[in-house]
């Protein structure tokens, strides 16, 4: 299938990209372009415009800044799978990036493209929430940082309005007595998330002092599992605690359904998912 | 013959260029003029056309022309046959484009031809087309539903065909007497094909001779060229050349002769320019002959002794929207003469429904046939194992026709040649470490773990076919096959054989029979394939016919070849023919090896014709129209190891073993390639694809990221044995391979999910085994069970 015609536009700068945007207020930004470029072959989007902004100076690199890791938003899935500052000091991120498509697509998609573009089975949203990362935004009147709780609003819906470009992304970096682990169930086609969970958990004198959790893939976006979370703060995580934290961890009526995966079927692998991860995170704990 | 070659792992000779990117496929062909075609295809299931308007397509700077059924019936265009005639089979007809109502989502409503191929496809966004919506009927059974939606008014009640086999009054009385009976309803469900290279057409009209040429994406370009000229054109058949280069895969569904191969053909003549078109994935979804998709209600009976009383079997066979080129001949004579497996079935009785459909015609599918009637053979052996408590292995081996009795004239039609299915059933305990492995089910079943084993002791026939035979059964077609051996001055062989090669090696595994027979070289044989202009008639490529019946045809005409040039080398030698010896790629009298002429003495002398016998031609050719006695019956036993994740339904391959029966092995790389693939195939089945068609006929899973074909990390390393029991009736001793992985592994997978879910009191559980289906499955049990003790 070809897609419809449209113009393209590269931009060298975040400058350049935000004077393009202002300028073609339709146009869509192309990252990695492994969704866009897809839906437009299939003309589930037919913009008149693209603004390549996988070229802007500055955007790509991973960096310790503080007690921060801040990840450019067109870093590759590649490099954050394969980098040592991450490896160090979020290492859930390093679990999360090899289980994104295929060698092809970690290559070239992006971070912030796969956030901005918040298809509501990606990995990296869950993990943005467990591990309470923000969300640098520039436009023409500066930036703002927004929280990746307030980042993901609907299907295909972010906090990033018409004319705004998402430029980093800042993760914590994991204190001592954290631990993190991501446990997706994939589709067996897609690959995508039916179901997966990301927890941040962090312990103190043998009980969980803080504990993020949160979904993706099952519902119309990521987010927060928060009744686990406050079932597993103060308590001594035992397996039977976990157990018992993860029961309802989310209603089926906010979840999607399909021939493959019913809603109350994905309300039930949450709850194994988040199972698992938090187990794990636990296990992992430094 | 020397055996330098054959039974050895020769890499293939094809390899690579189809790994560097530089095999020449339909779609890569250009021609000078060609336009290119796109189609409108239905969105609805059932529609009625209200009217077409091109007027703004036809606007487009570009558009050259805009096809409807109405233009195809004026031209006098046929409607596609189908290739096998069963008893009171009702054949509506089939249009290339359908005229007045669309009975399939995909079904062709209008082509465009333009200059190039995104005009094409944006004119056909700009069709003005007025659809009425109708209600469709996506399921077998429920098109037979006395209210059901009527597909064609020319087969009332959505009936095709009603079709039976076997003695009904003979099972009726073994059920009688029988000691234990299980019965089972079993959904053998629809798989889309998926070949990696998308179907492709590029038809060429020349004028002055009034003559065509197609190039297209297909397994047998003979039958191609019979069915476009004879049935649809109305042409004489050498008014068309059908080539059929590299293809990418066929699996069956390249068998068929398709509506774009027409609509090429005709824009080609109308335009008076080259015309291609080629199939978009998301196209071969909605329009590429699909698979499988029986529902069958099966009973198996037992004696005391634990032996089998007979199989009864009920199926309906979902056939589509229209019947494709083989259709009437898979759910029935593939099908139903293969219900008597390996075993001693005293007797078998089948029954089955061919019913039309709003869905994607079903036709041939690896296999095509004997993995469904394999599915039911296997599963009700392993059902009823369970139902007498005893080993599915030993059952099995219980009940293997011996040794001694073959040939063996099964209740269902067949005389099975040779076979000997216990070594292989030893085997195949002995690669996966049976005993063993039952403990470790017990103890892992202790530990919440399940771990299912699953066996599939299959057999196929294949080697297509007698074609006496296929006469009676009501084939439109001959199953002989063809092969010319054409020996140039040089010495350098080419053979032109009907077998067509589409991924099986064809270039590889046939050189090696020939050199060995003639004593050359490999690198001097080529093997041509695929060409209505070149080769002689022939028959293509399915059914694992090419190595028994075209392998055979070359050997056949290999052995004119050596005669002939025996016979010039005793002249040469001043001998008789009977004392001269090949040997080493020499001729010599026996004896005298100083003395010899070499193959390429003999073939240079044939050609100069200077010193020949007198009553002998020139030249060294030869021709053989190889007919089969018999098919051909590859059997053996693959074991399936599989894990059940309880928590969330999961299956997960294990452990997967498979010990083949083909006979000798040409090139044992390449019949292990097969095996691979197949394996693939069907574990993919059991555990992965699914094809699911709402309730409005609207294709559900029409991509890959819905439809789940099977990836490496879904599979493991397959270990692989092999028996040898040589066919007794074909020159090579050989069986067919292509398909037997497909056969027996989705009924050994199948086997081995239930297996595992056996501590569940599940007995059984359809295909699929998608997590959800299984997990429900498990909830169930654990509810009946928790219920049970409430009680």
């Amino acid at each position: 299938m070809y897609t419809t015609e449209f113009d393209y536009h590269r931009a060298g700068s975040v400058q350049e990209a935000l004077a393009l945007l202002a300028a073609n207020p339709d146009a869509k930004l192309l990252a990695g372009g492994h969704s866009l470029i897809p839906a437009m072959k299939l003309r589930l989007a037919s913009p008149p415009a693209l603004i390549d902004v996988s070229k802007v100076a500055g955007l790509r690199g991973i960096r310790l800044e503080g007690v921060e890791v801040v990840i450019g938003a067109m870093t590759t899935h590649r490099d954050v799978e394969f980098s040592d500052v991450l490896r160090a000091a979020c290492p859930l991120l390093s679990q999360v990036a090899p289980l994104i498509g295929d060698p092809m697509v970690r290559n070239r998609g992006t971070v912030g493209g796969a956030l901005a573009h918040a298809d509501p089975a990606a990995d990296y949203p869950a993990s943005m929430l467990a591990l309470g990362a923000s969300m640098t935004i520039a436009s023409t009147s500066g930036e703002r940082t927004v929280p990746a709780d307030e980042f993901f609003t609907g299907m295909f819906e972010t906090a990033v309005a018409p004319g705004e470009l998402l430029t980093e992304i800042r993760v914590p970096a994991a204190t001592l007595g954290e631990g993190q682990a991501y446990e997706k169930f994939a589709h067996p086609a897609s690959r995508y998330a039916i179901a997966g969970v990301a927890a941040v958990v962090r312990t103190q004198g043998g009980s969980v002092s803080s504990a993020r959790v949160a979904m993706t893939g099952a519902g119309y976006h990521a987010m927060r599992l928060t009744k686990v979370e406050e079932a597993l703060v103060g308590q001594t995580p035992t397996p039977e605690v976990v157990e018992a934290a993860v029961r309802g961890a989310v209603s089926p009526d906010e979840l999607l359904g399909d021939h493959f995966a019913s809603a109350e079927y994905r309300a039930h692998l949450v709850e194994v998912q988040a199972r698992k991860a938090i187990l794990r995170a636990l296990g992992s704990a430094g | 013959m020397s055996d330098k070659y054959f039974g050895k792992p020769v890499k293939r000779v094809e390899d690579p260029r189809f790994i560097t990117g530089t095999g020449h496929y339909t779609e890569d062909m250009t021609l000078p003029g060609m336009a290119h075609a796109a189609m409108l295809r239905s969105p609805y299931a059932s529609a009625r056309i209200v009217s077409i308007d091109a007027t703004r397509a036809l606007a487009q700077p570009g558009v050259l022309a805009v096809l409807t059924g109405k233009d195809l019936l004026d031209a006098k265009i046929g409607s596609i046959p189908t290739g096998w005639l069963l008893p009171d089979l009702k054949t509506p007809p089939h249009y290339a484009i359908a005229p007045e109502v669309a009975r399939h989502v995909g079904d062709v409503i209008a082509a465009v031809i333009a200059e190039d191929r995104a005009t094409a496809e944006d004119a056909v966004a700009l069709l003005d087309v007025e659809l009425e919506p109708m209600d469709a009927v996506a399921l077998g059974s429920d098109a037979l539903a006395p209210a059901a939606p009527q597909v064609h008014p020319e087969a009332p009640g959505n009936v095709a065909f009603e079709w039976e086999i076997g003695d009904a009054a003979a099972v009726e009385e073994n059920f009688a007497r029988a000691y234990r009976t299980v019965k089972l309803t079993l959904r053998n469900h629809r798989l889309v094909p998926n070949a990696i290279e998308p179907r492709a057409s590029m038809a060429q009209y020349q004028k002055a001779s009034d003559e065509f040429t197609l190039w297209t994406t297909s397994q047998n370009p003979h039958i191609h060229r019979l069915l476009l000229a004879a049935f649809v054109l109305g042409i004489p058949e050498h008014k068309l050349r059908v080539i059929s280069p590299d293809v990418g895969g066929g699996f069956g569904s390249k068998i068929f002769q398709y509506p774009e191969e027409v609509i090429v053909l005709h824009a080609a003549r109308k335009l008076n320019r080259p015309v291609k078109w080629s199939a978009r994935r998301s196209e071969s979804f909605v329009s590429d002959a699909q698979g499988r998709d029986h529902e069958t209600v099966a009973e198996l009976a037992v004696d005391e002794h634990h032996k089998v009383l007979g199989l009864r079997v009920k199926t309906v066979a979902n056939l589509g929207a229209y019947l494709t080129t083989f259709a009437p001949a898979v759910p029935t004579y593939l099908y139903g003469t293969l219900l008597n497996g390996t075993y001693r079935f005293p007797a078998v009785h089948a029954h089955v429904t061919g019913v039309f459909t709003n869905t994607v015609g079903v036709d041939a599918y690896r296999g095509a046939g004997r993995p469904e009637a394999t599915y039911v053979v296997e599963r009700m052996m392993s059902r009823m194992a369970h139902e007498l408590g005893i080993d599915p292995a030993e059952f099995r081996r219980l009940n293997f026709i011996q040794p001694d009795e073959f040939p063996y004239q099964t209740p269902v039609a067949l005389v099975y040649d040779s076979g000997n299915y216990e070594p292989a059933l030893d085997q195949a305990l002995e690669r996966v470490g049976y005993a063993e492995l039952r403990r470790e089910q017990e103890e892992a079943r202790a530990r919440g773990r399940y771990i299912g084993i699953g066996f599939s002791s299959y057999l196929e026939a294949c080697g297509l076919a007698p074609s006496k035979l296929v006469g009676q059964l009501g084939a439109q077609a001959g199953q002989w096959e063809s092969a010319v051996v054409r020996v140039m001055p040089t010495g350098k062989v080419e053979v032109l054989t009907g077998s067509h090669s589409h991924g099986q090696g064809h270039e590889t595994a046939f050189a090696q029979i020939i050199a060995d027979d003639l004593q050359i070289p490999m690198e001097d044989v080529s093997i041509i394939h695929g060409d209505t202009g070149r080769m002689p008639y022939g028959w293509g490529t399915y059914g694992s016919r090419s190595a028994a019946v075209g392998g055979s045809a070359m050997k056949m005409a290999t052995a004119k070849i050596l005669d002939k040039a025996r016979r010039i080398a005793a002249h040469l030698l001043e001998a008789a023919p009977e004392d001269v010896v090949h040997e080493d790629g020499k001729f010599f009298v026996r004896g005298v090896p100083a003395n010899s002429k070499s193959f390429f003495d003999v073939a240079l002398m044939a050609h100069l014709a200077h010193n020949i016998p007198d009553d002998m031609e020139p030249g060294l050719e030869a021709q053989h129209f190889y007919d089969p006695k018999n098919f051909v019956y590859p059997f053996g036993t693959h074991v399936a190891v599989v894990e059940v994740d309880a928590d969330t339904g999961r299956v997960k391959l294990l452990k997967y073993v498979a010990v083949d029966d083909c006979g000798p092995m040409i090139n044992p790389l390449i019949a292990e390639g097969q095996v691979h693939g197949g394996i693939a195939q069907g574990v993919g089945q059991a555990l992965l694809e699914n094809t699911v068609y709402d309730e409005q006929g609207q294709l559900v899973t029409g991509s890959f990221m819905e439809y789940a074909v099977p990836r490496a990390d879904d599979l493991v390393q397959f270990d692989i044995g092999h028996t040898v029991t040589p066919s007794p009736h074909n020159p090579l001793g050989v069986k067919g391979i292509g398909e037997a992985g497909t056969i027996a592994s989705t009924a050994a997978t199948a086997n081995a999910v239930i297996d595992a879910l056996a501590p569940f009191g599940i007995a059984h559980l359809d295909m699929p085994y998608t997590p959800e289906r299984v997990w429900r499955a498990i909830q169930a049990a654990r509810a009946q069970t928790q219920q049970a003790a409430d009680d």
